[in-house]
C-alpha cells in the first residue's frame, strides 16, 4: 500500500477501499518506525495529519475530493507553515513558527492533502548533501551510509522510504532533481514563475524555485497542478492560465527531437553512467523518439557564474535573521553589534556563513563588475546556448548528477567538490527553465536518475516523456529496503 | 579671499499613498507603535514585495510637473546595511534606472531674477521604521509603521550658490508636491527631510571644494541656518590653513551648529544589486499620458494666469500661488467679490499677517474665503469703508462669520446721508477756529486735521468721498 503512487492511492480512496484517516496511520506508524533510522523528517505532526485526514474524508463524502484530497505528503522545512515549526534546517530558525502559510502549503491544503510533518533539508538549502543541516544528516534509504542528495534530502529520502507518498521541495542549482536521482524517485524542477514563491524562505530569489518530488511522473503533474498558477504575491510569479499538466501525458513520442549535450557525456562522465543513458536513449528511441548532439559551449562556466549570483542573493536574504525580531538571539548581547555578530554567528552553521561571505564580497565596492556583472553576462550567454539548442531539440538528455549517492563525509570538508555536484543541473536554473530527473537504472545497487531540461513552460512536455518512459520502465517503481 | 558656495539637495518626500510601498499596511501618521506594520513589513522569512501602483503614478507626476524625463523601465535595487529599523537588513530603492531622471525647476533669487535649477533624478523607495531609545530602560524600542512607506528622493545637481537660493528652491519643491497632492509636505512631521550637501570654492575656480553633508533638517528655517553655518565653518577651516573632510554632518538646532555624524571613510559599502524579487518596472505613453491628463494647473502657471486674468503685479501673483490652497483661497474671494486687486490685498496683508501672527497655515484659517468675500463686496458696496472693514475683519479672526451680521450688530454700516455728514462738518468746523484760520490762510496740510476729526466723531463710519468733498466745499466757503 505504502509505495503505491499517488494516482493509485487516489484511486483507492476515492473507490473506498480505506480512508484517509487509515492511509494516514499507516504512513505516521511507518515514520514513527523508519524516521529514527533515516532523519528525514524534523518535524512529525501526527495530530495535525489526522485532523486534515478526517476533514478530507468528511470532504471526499460530501462528493467534494479532488486528486489529492486525503493523500499524505510531506513539506520541505523551507515552507512557511502557520503553527508548525519552519526550521530551513538552521539552529537560527530553530523555535520558529511562521505566523503564515506559503501559498504552496495553502494550496496544496485546500486540495485536501493532508500533512504528516516537514522535512530535513541543508542549511537555508545551502548544500547537495543534506549534511550541514542543523538537524543532522538525512541517510539515503539505499544506504543509510549515504547521503541522500540536497538541499531537499529529507523530501526525496521520505518519498523513496516511503515516509509519504509525495512532497515539497525546492530547487536553486539542483536541490530537486540531485537528491531525486540519489534517491531513485522523479523530481521535478519547474520553469522559474511557474509556482509562487511567497513564504518559500528565499535562498537565492533569482533561482528559486519549488516542485514535487514524486514516486512518478503522473503524480508530479498531479502535485503540479495544485501548486502551479498565477498568485499576485509573488510578482516574479508568472500569470498564465491555468494548465492540466496530465492531459499530455499519453501523447506518443514519435516526432520528438531530443538533445544530446556533448558537454554533458564528455571525460567527466564515468562509462558506467553513460551506459545507462544509453539504455534509456535506446528505449525512448523505440518509443519513437529522434536523438541529436548539440553542444552547450558555455556550461563548463556555470557553476562559477552561480556561486558569485546565489551567493550574492543570499547575502541579502539572509541579512533579516539579525535576532531582532524572530529566529535565534545570543544570550545577554552588550550592545547591538554584539547582538548581530553573536546572533548571527552562533544562528548560522558555516556553509551558510561562507556562501554570506563569497556573496557579501562579490557585490563589493571594487569587485562587483569583475564578479556580479560578470557571472550576469554568463548567465545571459547560458540562456542563449540553450536557446539555440532547443531551435534544434524539443528536450535536453542528460545525467542529472556524475554519480550515484556519495558516502557521508565523504565530500564535506571540500566546498569546491561539493558544488561540483551540481554541474549538471546548476545551468537550468540559471537559463530559468524546467527540468526533470528520474529513474534510469541501478549502478551497484544505488539509484542514478537521468536529466530532461525543456525550453520555458515545457513542463508538460516533459511530464509526457517522463510518462512514457515510465511506462515501459521499471526503475521508477525499485524501493530501497530499509 | 572671495569664496562661492555649491549647494546640492537631497529631499526625501514620504508620498501620500493609503497603504505602504510594496504591502498593504495603512501609512497613516501617530499609531500605536508596530499597529501598522505587515509580514512584509516586519520582513517575516518568505514574504514578498508587491509594488503599490499608486506610487509609480505619483512618481511620474511629479516628473512631469519638473519637466523631466520619465524612465519608461525602471529598476529597484537592494541597499545594504544592518539596522533595527531596516527589518530586511536591506532598502529597495532605485540606483541605476530612477523613474524620474533629469529635470529643472524654476526659483525667484533674492535680486528679483529667474533661476533655473536642475534636478538629478528622483527616485522611489521605501521609508525605514523608528528606533526610539526612551523608556526601554537602556535598551531601544522599535517601531516599524513607517517601515515601507514610500519615499521619493529628489536630487538637485550643486546648482544652488546660497542658503537663500536652497530654501526657495525647498519652498518650491514643497509646493509643488502640494499642487500635485502627492505628499502632505509636513517637515515637522518628517514627511519631507531635507539632507544638504554644502562645499566651497575660490570664486571662478572650476573644480568643487570637498562636501559636507548635512543631514534631516526638518524646517526651511533651519536648513537656512545649517547652510549658513556650514558655510561659514568651512571658510574659517581653510582661511586657517585646514582643509573640509567629507563626512556627514547633523545640525543641532539648539545650538545652531553642525557636527560630525560619520565620516565617509567608515562609511556602510552598501552593495547594491538589482532587486531580484521585483521585475523592472516597465511604463509606456499611454500611462504617462494618463498621468499627464490628471495634472492640476502648477505654479509657475497659475502665477502667469494670475498676472495676465487679475491683473495683479508679479509679486503678488507669486506670493498668491506659492501653494495651492492659498491660490485656491484667492480665487474663491475674487469670485465672490469680483474685484482681484483688492482680493489680492486682504489677501497678501490682512489675512497672511493674521496667519502669521498665530502660525497657522491657510488652511487653518479662522477667514473663510466666503466671508471675506462678503466683506470685501461690503466695501465695494459703500456698506462699509476699508477703514471699517478692519474692525469687521478683526470679528471675523476672533471667529465670528456673518459678516453682515457684525456690521448691523455693532451698527457700523457707512454714513452715506449728506445731511448727517453735513451735521458732522459743520461741528468739526464750529468746534475748530483756530484750524479753520489756518486753513483759509494757505495751509493746506490742516485739512487731513479736520478729515480726521469729522472721521472721530462719526466713529470711522462716515462715507470719506462724501465727507471729503463736503468739508472742502464748507472750509473754502
Amino acid at each position: 500500500m505504502l509505495s503505491k503512487t499517488v494516482a493509485e492511492l487516489a484511486s483507492a480512496l476515492a473507490a473506498r477501499d480505506m480512508s484517509s484517516v487509515e492511509l494516514t496511520q499507516i504512513y505516521l506508524d511507518r515514520i514513527a518506525q523508519l524516521n529514527p533510522k533515516l532523519n528525514a523528517y524534523v518535524t512529525i505532526t501526527p495530530e495535525l495529519a489526522l485532523e486534515q485526514a478526517a476533514a478530507a474524508d468528511v470532504l471526499r463524502a460530501s462528493g467534494k475530493a479532488t486528486a489529492l484530497t486525503g493523500i499524505p505528503i510531506a513539506h520541505k522545512d523551507i515552507f512557511c507553515t502557520r503553527d508548525v515549526l519552519t526550521t530551513c534546517g538552521s539552529r537560527m530558525l530553530a523555535n520558529f513558527t511562521s505566523p503564515y502559510d506559503a501559498c504552496v502549503v495553502e494550496r496544496l491544503q485546500a486540495a485536501g492533502a493532508v500533512m504528516l510533518g516537514k522535512t530535513n533539508m541543508d542549511e537555508f538549502a545551502m548544500g547537495s548533501s543534506n549534511e550541514t543541516s542543523h538537524f543532522g544528516p538525512v541517510h539515503n534509504p539505499w544506504d543509510q551510509a549515504r547521503v541522500p542528495g540536497g538541499s531537499s534530502g529529507g523530501s526525496a529520502a521520505a518519498v523513496a522510504a516511503d515516509l509519504c507518498a509525495m512532497a515539497t521541495g525546492t530547487d536553486t542549482g539542483g536541490s530537486i532533481r540531485q537528491p531525486a536521482s540519489f534517491c531513485g524517485i522523479t523530481g521535478l524542477k519547474p520553469t522559474y514563475g511557474r509556482v509562487s514563491r511567497w513564504g518559500m524562505i528565499a535562498f537565492a530569489s533569482s533561482l528559486d524555485q519549488a516542485g514535487p518530488l514524486s514516486k512518478s511522473a503522473e503524480d508530479a503533474a498531479l502535485m503540479m497542478n495544485v501548486i502551479a498558477g498565477a498568485d499576485a504575491r509573488d510578482s516574479t510569479c508568472l500569470d498564465l492560465p491555468t494548465e492540466d499538466f496530465t492531459a499530455q501525458l499519453n501523447q506518443p513520442l514519435s516526432a520528438l527531437r531530443i538533445g544530446l549535450p556533448r558537454e554533458h557525456f564528455s571525460a567527466g562522465l564515468s562509462g558506467q553512467v553513460q551506459e545507462i543513458l544509453q539504455q534509456a536513449i535506446k528505449t525512448l528511441t523505440s518509443l519513437g523518439a529522434t536523438f541529436k548532439d548539440i553542444n552547450l559551449p558555455n556550461n563548463h562556466l556555470s557553476v562559477p557564474a552561480y556561486y558569485v549570483i546565489a551567493p550574492a542573493e543570499a547575502s541579502a536574504n539572509l541579512s533579516r535573521f539579525d535576532g531582532a525580531r524572530f529566529g535565534y538571539r545570543c544570550q545577554n548581547p552588550v550592545n547591538l553589534e554584539d547582538m548581530y555578530k553573536r546572533s548571527r554567528g552562533e544562528g548560522f552553521g558555516d556553509e551558510v556563513k561562507r556562501r554570506i561571505m563569497v556573496g557579501t564580497y562579490a557585490l563589493s565596492a571594487g569587485y562587483y563588475d569583475a564578479y556580479y556583472i560578470k557571472a550576469q553576462k554568463i548567465r545571459r550567454l547560458i540562456k542563449q546556448d540553450f536557446d539555440t539548442a532547443f531551435q534544434d531539440v524539443d528536450l535536453i538528455l542528460g545525467p542529472t548528477s556524475p554519480h550515484t549517492a556519495f558516502k557521508l563525509g565523504e565530500k564535506n570538508s571540500d566546498p569546491v567538490t561539493m558544488y561540483l555536484e551540481d554541474i549538471y543541473t546548476i545551468a537550468v536554473n540559471l537559463a530559468g527553465l524546467p527540468g526533470m530527473s528520474l529513474p534510469a537504472g541501478l549502478l551497484g545497487g544505488l539509484p542514478i536518475g537521468m536529466q530532461l531540461v525543456g525550453p520555458a513552460l515545457s513542463e508538460s512536455r516533459l511530464l509526457n516523456v517522463a510518462h512514457q518512459f515510465q511506462l515501459h520502465t521499471d526503475w521508477h517503481t525499485q524501493r530501497p529496503e530499509v | 579671499m572671495t569664496w562661492e558656495t555649491v549647494i546640492g539637495l537631497e529631499v526625501h518626500v514620504q508620498l501620500a499613498t493609503k497603504s505602504k510601498l510594496f504591502s498593504g499596511s495603512s501609512t497613516h501618521f501617530g499609531a500605536a507603535p508596530n499597529t501598522q506594520a505587515s509580514l512584509y513589513d516586519l520582513a517575516m522569512p518568505g514574504t514578498l514585495p508587491m509594488m503599490n501602483e499608486e506610487v509609480l503614478r505619483m512618481a511620474v507626476s511629479f516628473g512631469l510637473a519638473v519637466d523631466a524625463e520619465i524612465g519608461k523601465r525602471s529598476v529597484f535595487d537592494r541597499k545594504n546595511y544592518f539596522y533595527p529599523d531596516l527589518p530586511k537588513g536591506y532598502q529597495i530603492t532605485q540606483l541605476d534606472f530612477p523613474t524620474v531622471g533629469r529635470g529643472t525647476l524654476k526659483i525667484q533669487t533674492e535680486e528679483g531674477g529667474d533661476k533655473v535649477i536642475a534636478i538629478t533624478r528622483a527616485h522611489i523607495e521605501e521609508d525605514a521604521g523608528k528606533s526610539l531609545h526612551e523608556d526601554f530602560q537602556g535598551m531601544s524600542g522599535i517601531d516599524l509603521n513607517r517601515a515601507g512607506t514610500p519615499l521619493l528622493e529628489i536630487v538637485s545637481d550643486p546648482d544652488l550658490r546660497n542658503a537663500k537660493e536652497a530654501v526657495a528652491y525647498l519652498k518650491k519643491l514643497h509646493s509643488i508636491i502640494l499642487y500635485l497632492g502627492i505628499s502632505d509636505g509636513n517637515m515637522a512631521q518628517g514627511s519631507m527631510r531635507c539632507d544638504a550637501n554644502v562645499s566651497i570654492r575660490k570664486k571662478g575656480d572650476k573644480e568643487f571644494g570637498t562636501r559636507a553633508e548635512i543631514k534631516n533638517v526638518n524646517s526651511f528655517r533651519f536648513v537656512e541656518k545649517a547652510i549658513n553655518y556650514e558655510v561659514q565653518r568651512q571658510i574659517e577651516l581653510l582661511e586657517d590653513g585646514g582643509r573640509v573632510v567629507q563626512e556627514t554632518r547633523l545640525y543641532d538646532s539648539d545650538k545652531d551648529e553642525t557636527r560630525t555624524m560619520r565620516s565617509k571613510e567608515i562609511a556602510n559599502d552598501y552593495r547594491y544589486f538589482p532587486e531580484p524579487d521585483l521585475l523592472p518596472l516597465v511604463i509606456d505613453d499611454a500611462f504617462i499620458e494618463a498621468v499627464r491628463a490628471t495634472l492640476p494647473e502648477l505654479p509657475d502657471t497659475r502665477c502667469q494666469r494670475f498676472i495676465k486674468q487679475y491683473g495683479l503685479s508679479e509679486y503678488d501673483a507669486e506670493v498668491l500661488t506659492s501653494s495651492r490652497d492659498m491660490a485656491e483661497y484667492f480665487e474663491a474671494v475674487v469670485e465672490l467679490c469680483g474685484d482681484a486687486k483688492l482680493s489680492a490685498n486682504w489677501v497678501t496683508a490682512d489675512l497672511l499677517g493674521l496667519l502669521n501672527k498665530h502660525d497657522l497655515d491657510i488652511k487653518q484659517s479662522p477667514v473663510n474665503p466666503e466671508s471675506l468675500g462678503r466683506l470685501i463686496s461690503r466695501i465695494k458696496d459703500n456698506t462699509i469703508s476699508g477703514k471699517i472693514a478692519k474692525t469687521v475683519f478683526e470679528a471675523l479672526s476672533e471667529g465670528k462669520n456673518d459678516v453682515d451680521a457684525i456690521i448691523e450688530s455693532r451698527g457700523l454700516k457707512q454714513v452715506t446721508d449728506t445731511g448727517a455728514i453735513e451735521k458732522l462738518v459743520d461741528d468739526v468746523i464750529a468746534a475748530n477756529p483756530d484750524q479753520v484760520e489756518q486753513f483759509r490762510g494757505g495751509k493746506e496740510a490742516v485739512f487731513g486735521f479736520f478729515v480726521g476729526q469729522a472721521m472721530k466723531l462719526s466713529k470711522g463710519k462716515a462715507n470719506p468721498a462724501q465727507l471729503n468733498e463736503l468739508l472742502r466745499r464748507k472750509l473754502s466757503a
